[in-house]
């Protein structure tokens, strides 16, 4: 479990804003979060929540017209908002590795898999080619992929979308990363081959200390891979604490809904719970509680941003009103 | 891969085909030849006779299976100026029409590259906007007055401003060397002089026309997850934009070079004329002024083949930069 006194990273009140023709998205708005050696977190929220921009925000990655706006981003202490561009494409790849949602995009189409790893390694290290590639190899076989020395050799096309997604995964643990963020990476596979990278990933994570942040819409992906979750809304967390306290005892209105929409076998041939309403327009959120439109149990303190509490033992939840 | 070049290779007969008609249609049904040969003064006998040692006096279809005949063992007649046979006149012109092609499409290209990612990777930067407007002009402008003003420009206007400004030639093609049987200018300085002018006025336009490919392009490539993928791998921006970005628009700017290569060797005829550069094109506008048709036809002929080939040229070009391609065409 996380060490509260030295996390391998830290987000203090971090915001991420876009500053777009239309006005200003905030994409994410006051975030804080930690994660510690050998733990996983799972950020889960739906498209548009947040929950990516907070993954490529603590790489600097952040493309125009979007900017880290405030707050700080504490690696082991070091704030990477501060940081100078030199010490942050350091730092990528070597120290924070991500993997992306899309494996078919993630891939250089027109580089071998080995340029492709072995420049992941030698922007680090000065290592000679052959030394390269016997890591690439190991990492390859790693995650899984057969007869690694040819495979090294193939074009992206060449592998199939779960192979590409394993390739990926086999890059950002190369150089041995404390931090791996993995930004809906199972979304685009199919289930089975979702649920050995999901395996692996645990594995991996496990052997060797590093820290994951698995950012996803699926609650059931984390269900059985995270140890606390965070759950966003509007660039903010609203409910955050350990994995089994939060599927069993969710607290803020917006949890309870996306676990009740959850399919179970229990539930057949029943009409399955709908949050009401739709997330809100990022340009206009309502003011106070940005869930309160859609919240079944709003009261008229909703009418300002409650702040996210200690609700139970390791347990928080953003709300005036929580479920009881 | 063979089988990809015999296919390509059946299609340049297709088109070969097909144009032959063309060209033969156009050039030998739509003017009579004989009213150009025969002088009015000419007996009734006499025509005959001409008109039957031309074959002129045959069906249309017969005519044409004749012209292909001769055509298939590169026999397109004689020119009516020069006495010389036609292909041998246009081989002749060749060597310094694709040596002025090359030239310009390498200048094109090696400023046009450079220019268009810059632009490409800070669109918003005064520069980049600069670039932009530059090209613009760099294709609106008609190629002939470009050519004009640069002759007035290096070969008059600033020899005689500023003293010791050298003059450049801006006719002909100066001295050449014979390597392998072609008359070559690119291996003297004096070449090399005569070829800047001309060289530089088909490359504006190529150049510009680069530009805007080589920008668009990298736009297009910039927000791909592959480009931050590499970033997050931690890639210094040198490898980032020279290596994963270079390799993927170098697809399309492949593509565009060899078709406006092929364009330039073509039709380089207004570069030619201004210049006096004795190239191919040259030749087809003194063939058309003078009527001298088989060499219009072998010229013709000669330049679909050419086109065909470089289009061959870069579709095999294109699977060599892109592995996707690569895999379709061993696959079937």
């Amino acid at each position: 479990m996380s060490d509260a006194a030295s996390p391998t990273l830290e987000l203090a009140d971090l915001k991420t804003h876009f500053f777009t023709r239309d006005g200003v998205v905030r994409s994410v708005d006051g975030v804080d979060l930690q994660v510690g050696a050998g733990e996983v977190l799972g950020l889960v929220g739906e498209s548009g929540s947040g929950k990516s921009v907070t993954g490529f925000s603590i790489l600097g990655l952040i493309d125009p017209p979007g900017r880290i706006v405030g707050g700080q981003v504490l690696y082991r202490g070091e704030d990477l908002v501060q940081a100078s561009s030199a010490r942050l494409r350091a730092l990528r790849g070597r120290n924070i590795a991500m993997v992306f949602q899309d494996p078919m995009m993630t891939l250089n189409p027109v580089l071998r898999v080995d340029t492709q790893m072995i420049e992941a390694i030698r922007a680090h290290e000065a290592v000679d080619d052959a030394t390269a590639r016997r890591r690439a190899v190991a990492a390859l076989t790693q995650v899984g992929i057969p007869s690694p020395e040819a495979r090294l050799r193939s074009y992206p096309h060449q592998f199939s979308g779960g192979m590409r997604q394993r390739v990926a995964i086999a890059i950002a643990l190369l150089n041995k990363p404390d931090l791996i963020i993995a930004d809906e990476p199972t979304t685009a596979l199919d289930v089975t081959i979702q649920g050995q990278i999901l395996f692996e990933m645990r594995k991996l994570c496990q052997e060797t200390g590093t820290a994951l942040i698995w950012i996803t819409h699926d609650l059931a992906v984390v269900a059985g891979l995270a140890d606390r979750i965070a759950v966003m809304y509007a660039g903010r967390v609203v409910e955050h604490g350990a994995t089994a306290e939060i599927l069993e005892r969710p607290r803020h209105p917006y949890t309870h809904g996306l676990i009740g929409s959850v399919p179970t076998r229990g539930h057949r041939g029943q009409a399955l719970f709908q949050i009401p309403g739709m997330a809100p327009s990022p340009l206009r959120l309502p003011q106070g509680c940005a869930f309160q439109p859609r919240c079944t149990r709003a009261v008229a303190a909703c009418a300002a941003m409650p702040d996210l509490q200690e609700i139970a033992p390791a347990h928080q939840a953003r709300c005036w009103n929580p479920v009881p | 891969m063979l089988v990809f070049i015999i296919r390509r290779l059946m299609q340049a007969v297709v088109v070969m085909v097909v144009m032959s008609a063309l060209v033969f249609g156009g050039i030998y049904l739509v003017g009579n030849p004989v009213t150009m040969l025969i002088s009015d003064q000419a007996s009734e006998a006499e025509r005959l006779a001409v008109i039957r040692d031309l074959g002129l006096d045959q069906p249309v279809w017969q005519q044409y299976l004749t012209f292909v005949g001769k055509a298939v063992v590169g026999e397109f007649g004689k020119s009516f100026r020069a006495g010389e046979p036609a292909m041998q006149l246009i081989f002749q012109h060749m060597p310094a029409t694709i040596e002025l092609a090359l030239v310009a499409m390498l200048l094109a290209v090696l400023v046009g590259v450079p220019l268009g990612m810059y632009a490409g990777l800070r669109p918003d930067s005064l520069r980049a906007r600069g670039i932009m407007t530059v090209s613009i002009l760099g294709f609106s402008l008609p190629t002939f007055w470009v050519g004009l003003m640069l002759i007035m420009l290096f070969a008059v206007a600033l020899p005689e401003w500023i003293p010791g400004w050298p003059r450049l030639p801006s006719s002909g093609r100066g001295p050449t060397v014979d390597i392998l049987g072609l008359k070559l200018s690119i291996f003297t300085a004096q070449g090399w002089l005569h070829l800047l002018l001309p060289a530089a006025t088909l490359a504006l336009a190529k150049g510009a026309l680069i530009i805007r490919l080589t920008r668009a392009a990298t736009r297009e490539v910039l927000p791909m997850d592959y480009v931050k993928f590499a970033r997050a791998k931690g890639l210094s921006e040198r490898r980032i934009v020279g290596v994963h970005v270079l390799k993927n628009i170098a697809i399309p700017i492949a593509t565009v070079t060899g078709l406006e290569l092929g364009q330039v060797i073509a039709f380089a005829v207004v570069t030619e004329t201004i210049f006096s550069w004795p190239g191919m094109g040259k030749l087809l506008i003194d063939s058309i002024l003078l009527l001298d048709r088989p060499v219009v036809v072998a010229y013709l002929v000669v330049i679909v083949f050419f086109l065909v080939m470089l289009n061959l040229v870069v579709d095999i070009l294109y699977s060599v930069l892109d592995p996707r391609v690569r895999l379709e065409a061993q696959g079937r």
